[in-house]
């Protein structure tokens, strides 16, 4: 940070530098504070309570290793979930999140703050929020300057995208990974600013972290050998990059194996062959550098012929070997979630899970306007001065925020990745343009009031400087704007000045008149504030939903629905610990975490065929249904229904994906049999197969009794099948207003009526029904 | 043709190996240390190849411990370089030092 060059150095710039760091501190310190309280909206609303479905699943992890030990969690195999198979926890699951929550609660319990693991793991998300605040301010710095900086921290301190995943309660792996993420890149462009081995190895062990905490880490060892690339192809090698890039592969690599996710993935899988690629292209540059550097142009030149003549074939057979390679496996050693970002299609064609969660969809343009509002304007603005001086870090953050487009335009989960790239574009433009004006609006003041020629060339240097850099001395300026524009101060003063007489002798070619510049603050402010009042309103209204708890508005007051927690309560208070519960796998974690009882699916995910099979049992016949649940020794079953409440999120709006899943593994199963000339129904114009199918009879099962004619709400039709018996299972529990419905399994006739003489039938017929399907449950 | 390449060659190999003994000492000190870490690591993967990868965990460890110490040594060369205008101070050992501590710890 150099001071401004028309001021000689000594006691009054120095004493401006002091009182912009400090204000610079106070407005960080006011950030991280902002950060954290505008997502405690849904403690204040509900209560301090996990949300959603995965982050239970890292609380009772948490749980465990708080209980247990770090060597009892390295190493558990739990037996709760996907029953029979269990699933290995520790090799898994990305610790970073429970590490991180497990040890901040072992640090404050041991300086005897006895906060529980619950309070500890609902605001850890809103404490990595302020410090991932910092990190931009840090990263913006190296890319323009502190104003910029501070600009973009305030940004991305509201902006929507980053609150939806980490309110007071969404205890999920994204809180912490973006910290992790945003951290990373300024460690990286610090280094290669600085060319420090130091910040290198900060560098490999903050990608270590990312590593540890989040799937998503494969985007920055892929973006930051794009920009290598980059670099090199631009002209911009220079040595700083070699230490900025190769000790980050090779130590970061060794890390990432650590992590027992990744394990050998971090060398094997395609998702890190460019970090080799380009490790190996960027040595072969700097040799290249350093052979032209102690050769003269000539020898130089007859190198180049003999190398390239050379290397060519040698290339080519490398090449041709790893091709081989790669495409011999069947995906060419992509996995799938990477595979469907490349090719959107992949995941509806070959995963059929992939394709049904919702987090994976593309976005629709609303939800940008929704998720980055203002930013979406300001951030071709930043690009653009990005480019007026480009700098290795400015192309960095260019190159981030393309790429950051494109896959949040595949996958609206990934919204999220893009945020803090729009929140960087966006402080440098709010910045520069800031600059601008007050330095023109300076310009116009210090020109009227002094009119000597030597002043003017004074005064000629600080427009040009306005634009195209960032200094300490503008940066207190911009601060200032800032910290005003909260106190809405700045407002009182331009006001003043509008009523002394403006007219402007001379003009400059990057100074604008007085008028136009108090005129565009003014609006630049006012933008600020309606993206101010946007955050705050999606925080409240759209982002702060615990989904566990349901509210509704009603002339008669406030309605809430508490009937997933109760029950998970009547399950863990009234079965055996050893009983098996069967839902579809959205709920798996919300009934090991809260129910205390084995599932069979959970939200991992892992195994296809097992959840395929759950989709099958739900989509059978009752007779058949029992079988496959008996098998699995499965005691309850839970189904979710919203007919009578309205809420259409339940399992009846999710039925198609069970058939689908289930078809795509048992092909008796085929989801042209539940459609009714290609819709789907559950009226009197439902096909047979759907009016006998499990999932519609436990979940209408005595819903006539509710309003004598089985209207569902969210259906907004009379159900078809109204008057029937359970033969198979029989109704334990009916939450309150009917949204989760518990059924037991009946135990098996001692006696069968007309088997031996069923049995005899089939032993005639059944040679002559080879040619259909068998159903393998019957 | 082939004559005049093989002379063009010569001269290229006599100029590299006089413009590299041009170099200072210390700075062939840490070449030579370079070119020792990477002989180690093809020495373990000429091993791999014979014997088999099975434990694939030590191969990794063994081959990318060789590989990053060559990289870091190179980092030192590329700051204690007095040619190179952009590093002006000399002092980076210990942070070398510092700094191999943590990628033992690391491996």
């Amino acid at each position: 940070m150099a001071a401004v060059e028309s001021l000689p150095p000594g006691t009054p710039s120095a004493m401006r530098n002091a009182f912009g760091t400090v204000l610079s501190a106070l407005i960080l310190v006011l950030i991280g504070v902002l950060a954290f309280s505008i997502r405690l909206f849904s403690v204040i609303k509900y209560e301090s309570v996990i949300h959603e479905f995965d982050p239970y699943f890292n609380y009772r992890v948490t749980q465990f290793l708080s209980k247990n030990g770090i060597y009892e969690f390295w190493n558990w195999f739990d037996d709760r979930t996907w029953y029979p198979l269990g699933r290995v926890i520790g090799g898994t699951v990305y610790p970073g999140l429970t590490l991180t929550a497990g040890t901040i609660w072992w640090v404050l319990n041991s300086i005897n703050i006895p906060l529980s693991v619950e309070t500890v793991c609902v605001f850890t998300a809103p404490v990595f929020s302020a410090f991932a605040s910092w990190a931009t301010y840090l990263l913006t710095k190296e890319v323009k300057g502190s104003g910029a900086g501070l600009a973009a921290a305030a940004l991305l301190a509201m902006v929507p995208s980053y609150i939806s995943r980490s309110v007071a309660g969404s205890y999920d792996n994204e809180a912490v990974a973006i910290f992790a993420l945003i951290f990373t890149f300024y460690l990286y462009i610090k280094t290669l600013n600085t060319g420090s081995l130091f910040y290198a190895t900060l560098n490999a062990i903050a990608y270590f972290y990312m590593v540890c905490s989040w799937g998503g880490y494969t985007f920055i060892i892929n973006l930051i050998p794009m920009h290598v690339l980059l670099c090199i192809v631009t002209g911009r090698y220079s040595p700083r990059l070699y230490i900025a890039y190769a000790p980050l592969v090779v130590l970061g690599t060794l890390l990432a194996a650590l992590v027992p996710v990744v394990g050998f993935n971090a060398v094997l899988t395609s998702e890190h062959f460019a970090s080799f690629l380009v490790f190996i292209i960027i040595h072969v540059v700097a040799l290249v550098y350093y052979i032209k550097g102690i050769l003269t142009p000539k020898m130089f030149k007859v190198a180049v012929t003999l190398v390239v003549s050379i290397g060519l074939v040698v290339c080519l057979i490398v090449v041709a070997v790893l091709v081989a390679l790669v495409a011999s496996s069947p995906t060419g050693g992509w996995s799938g979630r990477s595979l469907s970002l490349l090719d959107p299609t992949y995941a509806s064609k070959y995963i059929p899970i992939i394709a049904s969660v919702s987090e994976h969809q593309p976005p629709t343009w609303p939800s940008y306007f929704m998720d980055i509002n203002v930013l979406a304007f300001l951030v071709p603005a930043g690009i653009i001065a990005c480019f007026s001086p480009l700098s290795d870090a400015s192309s960095f953050v260019v190159l981030y925020i393309v790429m950051s487009v494109y896959f949040s335009g595949v996958m609206v989960r990934l919204m999220l990745v893009l945020a803090p790239a729009a929140c960087i574009m966006s402080g440098i433009a709010l910045s520069q343009a800031f600059d601008v004006f007050t330095g023109s609006i300076k310009y116009q003041l210090s020109s009227k009031s002094k009119d000597n020629a030597e002043d003017n060339t004074s005064t000629k240097n600080a427009p040009k400087d306005d634009a195209s850099s960032g200094k300490t001395d503008k940066g207190e300026e911009v601060s200032k704007e800032r910290s005003s524009k909260k106190g809405k101060k700045k407002e009182r003063e331009p006001a003043e000045k509008l009523s002394v007489k403006s007219k402007i002798v001379k003009k400059k070619a990057l100074v604008l008149p007085l008028e136009a510049s108090i005129v565009a603050l003014l609006l630049l402010i006012m933008l600020g504030a309606f993206y101010v009042i946007h955050c705050v309103w999606a925080a409240a209204e759209a982002y702060s939903a615990p989904s566990i708890v349901l509210t509704s508005q009603s002339h008669d007051g406030l309605h809430v629905f508490d009937d997933f927690r109760e029950s998970y309560a009547w399950l863990s208070h009234n079965t055996d610990v050893d009983d098996k519960v069967a839902s579809w796998w959205d709920y798996g974690y919300q009934t090991t975490a809260m129910a205390n009882r084995t599932v069979i699916v959970d939200n991992n995910t892992w195994n296809n065929t097992h959840i395929a099979t759950v989709g099958t049992a739900m989509s059978s016949p009752e007779k058949a249904a029992w079988e496959i649940f008996n098998s699995l020794d499965v005691k309850y079953v839970l189904v979710v229904f919203g007919g009578v409440i309205g809420y259409p999120s339940d399992d009846i709006n999710k039925f198609l994906w069970m058939v689908r899943i289930g078809g795509g593994e048992f092909p008796h199963i085929k989801e042209a049999d539940y459609l009714r000339d290609g819709q789907y129904r559950i009226d009197s114009e439902a096909t047979p197969t759907m009016l006998n199918c499990l999932m519609y009879k436990l979940c209408y099962y005595r819903f006539v009794e509710t309003d004598g004619k089985g209207y569902d709400r969210v259906r907004r039709t009379e159900i078809g099948k109204k008057y029937f018996k359970l033969t198979h299972f029989e109704e334990v529990f009916t939450s309150h207003h009917w949204m989760v419905r518990i059924y037991k399994l009946k135990p098996q006739k001692n006696r069968i009526r007309g088997r031996v003489k069923k049995l005899k039938q089939k032993t005639s017929s059944g040679v002559s029904s080879k040619s259909v399907k068998k159903n393998p449950w019957m | 043709m082939v004559k005049s390449t093989s002379k063009d060659a010569q001269d290229l190999f006599r100029s590299l190996h006089s413009a590299y003994s041009a170099t200072p000492t210390n700075l062939k000190i840490i070449d030579m240390y370079v070119v020792f870490a990477v002989f180690t690591a093809l020495i373990q993967v000429a091993y791999m190849a014979l014997v088999g990868s099975f434990p694939f965990n030590s191969f990794l460890s063994g081959v990318l411990s060789c590989v990053g110490t060559a990289v870091l040594a190179v980092c030192l060369r590329i700051q204690v370089n007095k040619e190179n205008k952009e590093f002006k101070c000399k002092t980076i050992v210990t942070n070398l030092g510092g700094i191999v501590a943590m990628f033992v710890i690391a491996v």
